[in-house]
């Protein structure tokens, strides 16, 4: 229960339902010192949300400690990604390594037979297969089944998205209909750690030494200019290169970050197209294929799902190819791949 | 099964707070209902309100072994205590006095008092503990200096109840001309009390931890110490604490305080032998576990144990569910937990300081709670112990 109305509604149509509930909330950080160093992700308000919604719905609540685990998992990953010149996706490391994992097993030491959290995503047991399926929420909006790719069949079993088959407007009513202090309280952002959005100073903070310039070049070499530290960029970034228009003929986009040199590459729109992609640490929610098999494939958060084909590769590693070339397919990010509404699985984008 | 009935709900965490007592509610209620005057009025209202005061003083005086006219009343034990420390440092400051001495296992109503003064140039010594919690003499003979003026050293600790030696630290403040300060808020109603005795200047009490009302407290100031308040305002407990007396909380003290007196000596030997059923039943029945304090030297009602290989907050938890009330040590406002300070500075290893359980018995206690408690605690820490997460390789994108 992160105080946000949808792990709250979820837990209060679970109780409603007649489940034996448990709200668990998780303190990530010292709170003592958010101010200084981080963003708005379950702050002592939002515990306090959370135990106001619990007590309201009734049931017991408790705030467990997992600042140590979120610094291995979640921070810490963050911040090397973007001292690789990767673009993280710390929101998924956060479900499989936190919240279906050192969570999961609190929650299961504590006689919790399942696990239920507030996100928009549906779990469906494919008995003839004898498999879970993960499949997008019902709301297409809202729905968060790309940060889920990396649960394994042993977690899908014992998850459960209680608002994932109801849209977003219908989980605010039934919040104001329950009386719930936090109905209309905004969404919360998508790296919910980071004050202000600003990636560039947080990470700075977390890790001085990526406080390194280096060139920006284009794509035959040529220096264009200079730079404070690959962490400013990401592939797919137009704004923030402090390069004259004139010098450069037509607008510039990042579209690789080299950390050996600590270079950032630009190059004109076109530059960014690819067709294919390769992605490590791939998780196969349905069978792994083999031989290609058609599938639509997302690779940031806001992607529209696009035509592709993909196939396993050895090592845990999958092969993607477009129909149509994408735009900044960002190391880092997960490219998740779908038929139709269920995920079939999907990896950490490696090589475009 | 979690426990559906509240009031079939087990309490062990009576130093956190404690239920009022029936003589206690009583008091409260009929003060507010009967004497709601203000104890400064002329009129009889006043009179009234005025009587009930005067009441809770004796009390409360003869539960520290004090006079009443040394009881000066609180919001409770953390305004005893700032006034303690605060009160007497402002005024030794312009004796050039600035130094106070304390132990590292004070409560933080005294330790973050200590660190405020501290930022205000004070300087402040820490005394270590030995491994049993308790604090030497001979360091506060190292510590002390001409420049103290303060020293604060706690009468029982909440968190494994070890008692100090007060009245042997007391005697060197007295000798190098500092004030002592003893928190008693977890002895009161627990130890006989003489504030004389033990040679102390400054005693906190609190009346929530002897089956009184939250929201009263007392600090004793031995007649002729000098003291500025910290609250300043009407003339009221003879200049030295302003703002209208809460008169229902404290008459509740007051009665708490009588009763408590009233059968210290036989519900001392009670809970010593209810606290010591529990504690050898838990190290009898759960393998891997050890208590935490001097075994002797302590307050009756509580102790302190680790649990090897399982993590307190889950076992709590685990007990919580199971209608069963412990703490970890001091509460803390955001329900969270933190490792404790008292085991650290007593130099116990990790694996002890964060998994240890305090559990704290009282008025209403019983043998067949203690009971209910060993008869499910063994397969509750089996079960957690069962599912301590192995090493996992961290998955990483890189």
């Amino acid at each position: 229960m992160s105080g946000g109305v949808d792990s709250s509604v979820a837990a209060a149509l679970l109780a409603e339902q007649g489940y034996d509930v448990i709200g668990l909330s998780m303190q990530l950080y010292d709170q003592s010192e958010q101010h200084r160093r981080f963003g708005g992700c379950c702050t002592l308000e939002d515990l306090h949300d959370a135990r106001r919604v619990a007590a309201a719905i009734g049931i017991p609540h408790y705030i467990l400690n997992l600042e140590r685990q979120f610094d291995t998992h979640v921070v810490s990953n963050f911040v090397r990604e973007y001292a690789a010149g990767r673009t993280p996706l710390p929101c998924a490391h956060c479900n499989s390594d936190l919240k279906f994992a050192a969570l999961a097993e609190r929650a299961r030491g504590l006689g919790a037979d399942r696990i239920a959290t507030g996100h928009y995503a549906r779990v469906e047991c494919d008995e003839a297969a004898g498999r879970y399926r993960l499949l997008r929420g019902l709301d297409p909006a809202k729905d968060q089944s790309y940060f889920l790719f990396s649960l394994t069949q042993d977690q899908l079993g014992r998850a459960q998205f209680p608002v994932g088959g109801i849209e977003k407007t219908e989980v605010r009513a039934r919040a104001r209909q329950l009386g719930l202090a936090v109905a209309d309280k905004p969404d919360s952002q998508e790296i919910c750690f980071v004050p202000d959005h600003d990636y560039a100073s947080f990470v700075a903070r977390q890790a001085p030494e990526v406080r390194r310039g280096g060139p920006i070049v284009d794509e035959q070499g040529r220096v264009l200019g200079g730079h404070a530290g690959l962490h400013h960029f990401t592939v797919g970034q137009r704004k923030g290169l402090g390069l004259s228009r004139s010098s450069t003929g037509a607008p510039m986009y990042v579209v690789a970050l080299r950390p050996a040199g600590r270079e950032v590459v630009v190059g004109p729109r076109p530059s960014l197209e690819r067709t294919r992609l390769v992605s490590t640490g791939v998780n196969w929610i349905d069978e792994a294929p083999r031989a290609w098999r058609p599938a639509s494939v997302q690779i940031r958060h806001r992607h529209a799902a696009a035509p592709a084909r993909v196939r396993a590769l050895d090592d845990g590693r999958a092969e993607v190819e477009f129909d149509e070339p994408q735009i900044a397919v960002a190391p880092g990010q997960a490219a998740v791949f779908y038929d139709g509404d269920a995920v079939l699985g999907g990896g950490w984008i490696d090589a475009a | 099964m979690p426990v559906a009935n509240p009031n079939s709900r087990i309490y062990f965490d009576y130093n956190a707070t404690t239920p009022l007592s029936p003589g206690a509610i009583e008091a409260v209620t009929a003060t507010m209902r009967d004497q709601f005057g203000n104890a400064s009025s002329v009129h009889r209202f006043g009179q009234q309100a005025k009587a009930r005061l005067d009441e809770a003083r004796s009390e409360v005086a003869a539960l520290a072994g004090a006079d009443p006219s040394e009881i000066v009343f609180t919001s409770g034990g953390t305004e005893a205590d700032n006034f303690a420390i605060r009160g007497a440092a402002d005024a030794a400051e312009p004796t050039g006095r600035r130094h106070l001495v304390a132990s590292a296992i004070e409560h933080e109503a005294v330790l973050n008092t200590l660190r405020a003064l501290a930022r205000r140039g004070w300087a402040v010594t820490l005394l270590p503990v030995d491994q049993s919690g308790i604090v030497d003499p001979a360091r506060l003979r190292d510590a002390i200096t001409s420049e103290t003026s303060l020293v604060s050293v706690m009468h029982a600790n909440n968190e494994i109840g070890t008692i100090q030696p007060i009245a042997e630290l007391a005697a060197i403040a007295r000798e190098h001309g500092a004030l002592m300060h003893t928190d008693a808020v977890q002895s009161g109603g627990k130890l006989p009390l003489d504030a004389r005795a033990l040679g102390v200047d400054l005693l906190s009490l609190s009346a929530h931890k002897f089956n009184g009302p939250k929201g009263a407290g007392a600090l004793f100031v031995r007649r002729g110490t000098r003291m500025l308040p910290i609250l300043t305002g009407g003339k009221h407990e003879r200049n030295r604490r302003a703002g209208t007396e809460n008169v229902p909380a404290i008459a509740g003290m007051g009665v708490a305080a009588a009763e408590a007196r009233g059968k210290l000596a036989a519900e001392s030997v009670r809970l010593a032998a209810l606290r010591d059923r529990l504690e050898t039943g838990v190290l009898a029945a759960v393998p891997g576990t050890a208590v935490n304090g001097d075994p002797a030297r302590r307050v009756p009602n509580t102790t302190n144990i680790s649990f090897d290989r399982v993590e307190a907050e889950s076992l709590l938890i685990a007990l919580d569910l199971e209608g069963i009330a412990v703490s970890t040590g001091s509460a803390c406002s955001s329900g969270t937990l933190e490792p404790s300070h008292v085991l650290r500075a007593m130099g116990l290893p990790p694996h002890r300081t964060q998994n240890s359980l305090r559990f704290s018995l009282g008025l209403f206690s019983t043998a067949a709670e203690v009971d209910r408690l060993l008869e499910v605690l063994p397969g509750l820490v089996e079960k957690l112990r069962g599912l301590t997460r192995r090493p996992q390789p961290a998955r990483t994108s890189s």
